[in-house]
C-alpha cells in the first residue's frame, strides 16, 4: 500500500486561480501512480490573506475546513492533517482537538515557530495524547534565517521529539531542499522522528544515506509537490537492493504503523 | 532512443557521490534505458585548468564509443584554450562544456564570445550549467553564482550562430529567456529537463506546449541526481508520442548532425 503522508491542496482563497485543477491533478495522478492514500494539508490561504508560513487563525481555520471537506468528499483516498499556527496557541490547541473530531488523523506544523520554542509543547503534548503524528516543516541545515518563515532544521526538532518521546515527528521533506546530510545525522539517534523522502531534490547518496542513519523502519514516503522525483525514489529502492519487505515498510507500512489504528480503514 | 546530455564522471568536490565512475554510467543508462550520453568530467568544472580532467575523460570513454560521447570543459580565459576545443573536436566530441560561474569570468563576457564563436564555427553545442546543487544546500566555501537569464540571453544575442544547451534550468529562467529574446534567438537554445517539475505543477509539460517540445532535451545531471528522476519526468509526460521522442531523444540527435 502507498501512502503519501505529504500532500498539500489547495482551495477558492488560495493565490491560484487554477487552485481547483491543481487539485484534480493531484488527485489523477494520485491515481495512476497507485497511491492509496494521501494524506494532505492546506496551509492556511496560502499567502492571499496571510502569510503561507504566518496564517492568521482565520485563515488557519479556513484552510483546515476545505482540507477536511477534501477528505470527506473522498473518503477512501485523502486523509487530512490538522495545520496550527503555534503563535496562537489557544486556537490551535483548539483548532487540533477541532479538527481530529472532524477526522484529521495527524497535525501539521509548518514554519510558523521554531521547534525548539515552549510554545510548540502544548502542541506535541496533544498529539501524543491523542496518538497522532505531527509533521513539521523542515529546512535541511538551516544556517540563518530565510525571509517567509521560521525554519526549523533537524536537529531543532529532534530536540523537541526528545522532549515529547511518546510524540511521534514526520521530519518534512529530508529531499525538499538543504543539507540532508545534516539531518540524518541529527536523525540517527532520536527514535520518535521519521523521516519523509519527499521533495523536489533528487541527490544520490541522500536514500542511501537516510538508510544508514535511521533504519528502512523510519523512513516514509511523500510526494509534497512533485510526484516525479517521489515516484523516482521508489525505483531507487529498487535499485538500492532494499528488500520488497523494507520497501512496503517505506511506501505505507511505517505510516499505517505511526498514524491511529484505523486511520486508513474505509469510511 | 533516449539521449542523455547531461551526465558527467568523476568526483565532486562538495560531498562524496555513491558512484563516479564510467561503469557505473552504463549501469545506470541501463537500469532506466537510456541508449547513449555525452559525458563531461565533473571535476574539470572545479579546477583551473580542465587539460588534465579532460585526458581523463577520453581514456575513460575510449572503450565505450558507441554509447558515451565526450564534453568536454574549456575555460576560455585560459592561454590556448583553442587547441583544447581543437582536440575536442578531433577526437570527436559532442559537445563543449563551459562553467563561466565556477571559472570566476563573466559568462556573457568577451572569452565567452570567443568561445561561443568558436564552438560554432566547428558545429558544436555549448553546453552551460545553472548550478550543480540547490542554494540551500551548499557547501559554506560554494559561493559561485548561478548562471543567470541575463547572461543566457545576451549570449544568443551577441554570437549568431551559438547552439546552447543550459542544464539545470528552472521554469522562469526558461520563460525569461524564451520570452526574452527573438525567435532566431530563442530556437538557437536547447533546455535540459533535469530540474524540472512533473505533476502536479506540471511544469516541464507546460513549457513543452508554451515553448516548444522541440527545445527540450532529456537530461540527468547524474552522478549528482539520480537517473530515475529524469526518466519519471518522461514517464509522467503527458503528450503525444511524436512530442515524446522529440524530447527523450530526437531533439539531442538533431544537435549531434
Amino acid at each position: 500500500m502507498l501512502i503519501d503522508v505529504h500532500a498539500h491542496f489547495h482551495h477558492d482563497r488560495s493565490p491560484r486561480a487554477d487552485w481547483a485543477a491543481l487539485n484534480a491533478r493531484r488527485l489523477a495522478v494520485g491515481e495512476r501512480l497507485g497511491i492509496r492514500w494521501q494524506v494532505g494539508s492546506v496551509l492556511g490561504t496560502w499567502g492571499r490573506r496571510s502569510p503561507t508560513y504566518f496564517p492568521s487563525p482565520d485563515d488557519v481555520s479556513y484552510g483546515n475546513d476545505r482540507m477536511l471537506g477534501i477528505a470527506a468528499e473522498r473518503p477512501n483516498r485523502v486523509r487530512a492533517y490538522a495545520c496550527v499556527n503555534p503563535n496562537h496557541p489557544a486556537h490551535a490547541v483548539d483548532e487540533i482537538e477541532r479538527c481530529l473530531a472532524q477526522g484529521a488523523i495527524g497535525v501539521k506544523l509548518a514554519a510558523s515557530r521554531r521547534a525548539t520554542d515552549p510554545l510548540l509543547d502544548p502542541i506535541a503534548e496533544l498529539a501524543g495524547a491523542h496518538g497522532v503524528p505531527i509533521l513539521h516543516h523542515v529546512w535541511q541545515h538551516r544556517r540563518r534565517d530565510w525571509p517567509g518563515q521560521e525554519a526549523s532544521d533537524g536537529a531543532e526538532l529532534c530536540a523537541l521529539a526528545a522532549r515529547h518521546p511518546a510524540t511521534r515527528f514526520v521530519l518534512a521533506h529530508l529531499a525538499g531542499g538543504g543539507d540532508w546530510q545534516h539531518t540524518a545525522r541529527a536523525a540517527a539517534t532520536t527514535p520518535n522522528v521519521f523521516l519523509d523522502l519527499a521533495g523536489s531534490g533528487a541527490d544520490q547518496g541522500m536514500v542511501e544515506a537516510a538508510l544508514a542513519a535511521v533504519g528502512p523502519e523510519r523512513l516514509v514516503w511523500g510526494a509534497d509537490l512533485t510526484f516525479c522525483t517521489a515516484f523516482a525514489r521508489l525505483r531507487e529502492l529498487e535499485r538500492l537492493g532494499v528488500s520488497a519487505e523494507d520497501r512496503d515498510a517505506i511506501r505505507g507500512g511505517n505510516a499505517r504503523r505511526i498514524f491511529p489504528k484505523g486511520a486508513f480503514d474505509a469510511r | 532512443m533516449r539521449v542523455d546530455v547531461h551526465a558527467w564522471i568523476g568526483e565532486y568536490p562538495w560531498r562524496a557521490l555513491p558512484t563516479t565512475g564510467v561503469g557505473d554510467l552504463l549501469s545506470t543508462m541501463d537500469a532506466v534505458g537510456i541508449d547513449r550520453a555525452w559525458v563531461g568530467s565533473l571535476p574539470a568544472a572545479f579546477r583551473r585548468d580542465p587539460r588534465p580532467d579532460n585526458e581523463v575523460l577520453y581514456r575513460a570513454l575510449a572503450a565505450h564509443a558507441d554509447r558515451l560521447a565526450p564534453a568536454p570543459t574549456v575555460h576560455p580565459d585560459l592561454p590556448g584554450w583553442e587547441r583544447d576545443l581543437n582536440e575536442a573536436v578531433a577526437i570527436g566530441a559532442r559537445a563543449i562544456r563551459v562553467y563561466p560561474c565556477q571559472s570566476g569570468i563573466d559568462p556573457a563576457g568577451e572569452a565567452m564570445h570567443a568561445l561561443a564563436n568558436a564552438t560554432a564555427a566547428a558545429g558544436l553545442p555549448l553546453v552551460l550549467t545553472v548550478h550543480f546543487e540547490d542554494v540551500r544546500q551548499r557547501h559554506p566555501l560554494d559561493v559561485a553564482p548561478e548562471l543567470e537569464a541575463s547572461a543566457v540571453r545576451a549570449l544568443l544575442r551577441a554570437v549568431p550562430k551559438v547552439q546552447l544547451v543550459v542544464a539545470a534550468a528552472r521554469r522562469p529562467l526558461i520563460e525569461e529567456v524564451h520570452w526574452g529574446s527573438t525567435a532566431d534567438e530563442s530556437a538557437r537554445v536547447s533546455w535540459e529537463l533535469s530540474h524540472l517539475w512533473g505533476p502536479p505543477e506540471d511544469e516541464l509539460a507546460r513549457l513543452v506546449e508554451t515553448v516548444g517540445a522541440e527545445r527540450f532535451v532529456f537530461g540527468t545531471h547524474w552522478p549528482l541526481r539520480v537517473a530515475e528522476a529524469a526518466a519519471a519526468k518522461l514517464e509522467l509526460l503527458e503528450v503525444a508520442p511524436e512530442v515524446r521522442a522529440l524530447v527523450e531523444g530526437e531533439n539531442a540527435q538533431r544537435l549531434e548532425e
